[in-house]
């Protein structure tokens, strides 16, 4: 029990330690601009002017010294006080954000479990046919997948799918006259809307994951408590099932934490392309109207998204691992 | 300790996937490098005479809305592609290398405080870093190249570390310590030379990526800008006329895919050949 109390008592100081990490990256790149941010600010967007730069001044205090205007912008930062956004709305950031968010997560989730479900039947299919036509055939296949660019992807699937054979909606999350459907026809205009994005979110994923699929089941397959079962004379479906894939599924856990980071940063291009109001699209045209705070706001929310995942990840994994969770694994 | 024999893949198939990837890598970057001798156009000559024309003999992928060749825009196109991913590869490499080295070879507080920098760095959406920092700066090739690079190398430096803590303990490195070798010649002559094969492989998969990327900027608008062509932003072009120009948006996707593909392949054949845990 000690020793389980001590591995949680070193991830949360982790945890600590790597929040204070992102702060102070995303604090250096405020910083990064030549000059001040106000300064490029105004030139580059005259007529934002003196509103703006007063604004920005006082958001980020930067007449003070560099350490009071972190811990000024750490304390603001973990009462989720972003500031407000520069664009014509005036509004907060965490609310704009706020409401950006449930799309965006629904989607990715949406995705995960889809991407699970092509990956990891074709990655311990390969691993357990290792050199056959299966394996060879979807290995080529997941070649390709990994080369592919997601939105050239999409544009070809508009091409096709939006405007040679108009089956799909091609942009927006809802088409007109949304208001006046029911609630069943609502949930079926929405999901038409969302399929295209899902499964290009699912094509930028899908491939890595059977990859690392196939190797961890490799892996697996190479340890002696799987050549004991198959001594024992037990039967080829159980020593796949029982033995080799519950083993082998356990490093996955840990993928999916470490595959956040990739499928945020994709919802800006497949957002942006789809014209879908989620949180990439609001942090593209956040870059493209160069609203700082939103930015910012978006920037750490990433981040820390990512480390919660990662975490959630990490328990997940203790929880599945005995030998973690009776504390005697090796740390991490 | 013995073990179940696992059927590798055999000698043929290995050199058949070095083979290819060579080959698309080759023909891309030969391609690129003679674009202006071997294009038959000016990449960025207007002709108002030809806007939009399909593909044909004068202009085998088309001609652009501006009537600009899309075969010449797609080579010079390739110019920047394979410079973004040299140059940022080996801004990201020469970072990671060198933390990683210093990490496994001091280790202790050192060790610590770098990785846990490595954390940091891998909770950032890198896309969403890039962007930000695109932001702040100005979108132009040079900063591009730069933050990908800055962005990139954390995976190096963890491969490093691991490959620098094995060999740290090896006994020739133990002897040369015991010969009174300082830390700087170790590293140098003992510890690199033999960590560098899995970075060769990470740096060839690396450039993949960073195409990717910079493609992907360009086609937000970020990355290069027009009128300099790069593969993101013909095929940001090619999305306004989709559905009249399907050239536009084929030619400069399959360049990426291909290019792609090429460095992919080539950094897993790479690996099969230097990996000495495979190589029995």
């Amino acid at each position: 029990m000690a020793q389980v109390l001590k591995r949680i008592l070193i991830k949360l100081l982790w945890v600590g330690v790597v929040f204070l990490g992102i702060t102070v990256i995303s604090f250096w790149v405020i910083h990064l601009a030549p000059g001040s941010p106000t300064d490029l600010q105004t030139t580059l967007n005259p007529e934002a002017g003196m509103e703006a730069r007063a604004q920005l001044e006082k958001l980020y205090g930067l007449d003070q010294p560099l350490h009071i205007q972190y811990a000024r912008w750490l304390k603001r930062l973990v009462q989720l006080d972003f500031g407000q956004s520069m664009s014509g709305d005036h509004r907060q950031v965490w609310d704009k954000i706020k409401e950006r968010l449930p799309l965006t997560f629904g989607m990715n989730m949406a995705s995960l479990v889809l991407t699970l479900l092509i990956a990891v039947p074709m990655g311990v299919a390969s691993a357990w046919w290792r050199g056959g036509a299966f394996d060879r055939v979807s290995t080529v296949i997941v070649f390709i997948g990994f080369a592919m660019p997601g939105f050239w992807l999409a544009l070809l699937l508009m091409l096709w799918l939006g405007i040679n054979w108009p089956i799909l909606p091609i942009s927006g999350l809802t088409s007109l006259g949304f208001d006046s459907m029911g609630t069943g026809g609502k949930i079926w205009d929405v999901t038409k809307h969302l399929i295209l994005p899902i499964f290009i979110y699912t094509s930028g994923s899908w491939a890595g994951m059977s990859r690392f699929m196939r190797s961890s089941m490799l892996e697996v397959l190479r340890q002696d408590y799987i050549m004991t079962a198959r001594a024992k004379g037990l039967p080829s479906h159980v020593v796949l099932f029982k033995h080799a894939l519950r083993n082998a599924l356990m490093p996955v856990i840990t993928i999916l934490g470490l595959s956040i980071p990739a499928l945020i940063g994709g919802s800006v291009i497949i957002e942006s392309i789809f014209a879908l109001p989620g949180l990439g699209q609001l942090f593209y045209q956040a870059v493209m109207s160069r609203d700082y705070p939103l930015i910012m706001g978006s920037l750490v929310l990433g981040a820390v998204l990512t480390l919660i995942g990662n975490l959630l990840a990490d328990v997940g994994y203790g929880l599945a691992d005995p030998r973690i969770r009776i504390g005697q694994g090796s740390s991490r | 300790m013995k073990r179940r024999p696992l059927k590798r893949p055999s000698a043929w198939s290995r050199h058949a996937l070095l083979g290819l990837g060579g080959i698309i890598v080759g023909l891309m970057s030969i391609g690129a490098v003679l674009a202006p001798w071997v294009a038959p156009f000016d990449p960025n000559f207007i002709n108002v005479d030809a806007l939009l024309l399909p593909p044909s003999w004068a202009h085998p992928m088309g001609t652009d809305a501006l009537g600009r060749d899309v075969f010449s825009r797609i080579l010079f196109g390739g110019r920047v592609s394979l410079w973004v991913g040299f140059v940022a590869v080996g801004i990201a490499t020469s970072i990671g290398l060198a933390l990683g080295l210093v990490s496994g070879y001091f280790g202790r507080i050192v060790d610590e405080i770098i990785m846990r920098g490595v954390d940091v760095m891998l909770c950032f959406p890198s896309f969403f870093l890039i962007l930000a920092v695109i932001a702040f700066l100005e979108p132009s090739l040079t900063n591009i190249m730069i933050v990908i690079g800055l962005t990139g190398w954390m995976g190096v430096a963890r491969l490093v570390r691991a490959e620098t803590l094995t060999i740290r303990e090896r006994d020739y490195v133990l002897a040369a310590r015991a010969a009174g070798a300082g830390p700087g010649r170790i590293i140098f002559r003992h510890i690199l030379p033999n960590a560098i094969a899995p970075v060769l492989v990470s740096a060839t998969l690396g450039v993949a990526g960073a195409i990717l990327t910079e493609s992907s900027l360009s086609f937000l608008g970020l990355g290069v800008q027009p009128p300099d062509a790069s593969w993101g932003n013909m095929l940001l072009e090619g999305k306004e006329v989709l559905g009249i120009a399907w050239w536009l948006s084929v030619f400069p996707g399959l360049a990426i895919l291909f290019t792609v593909l090429g460095y992919n392949l080539l950094g897993e054949a790479l690996r099969d050949l230097l990996d000495p845990r495979l190589k029995q």
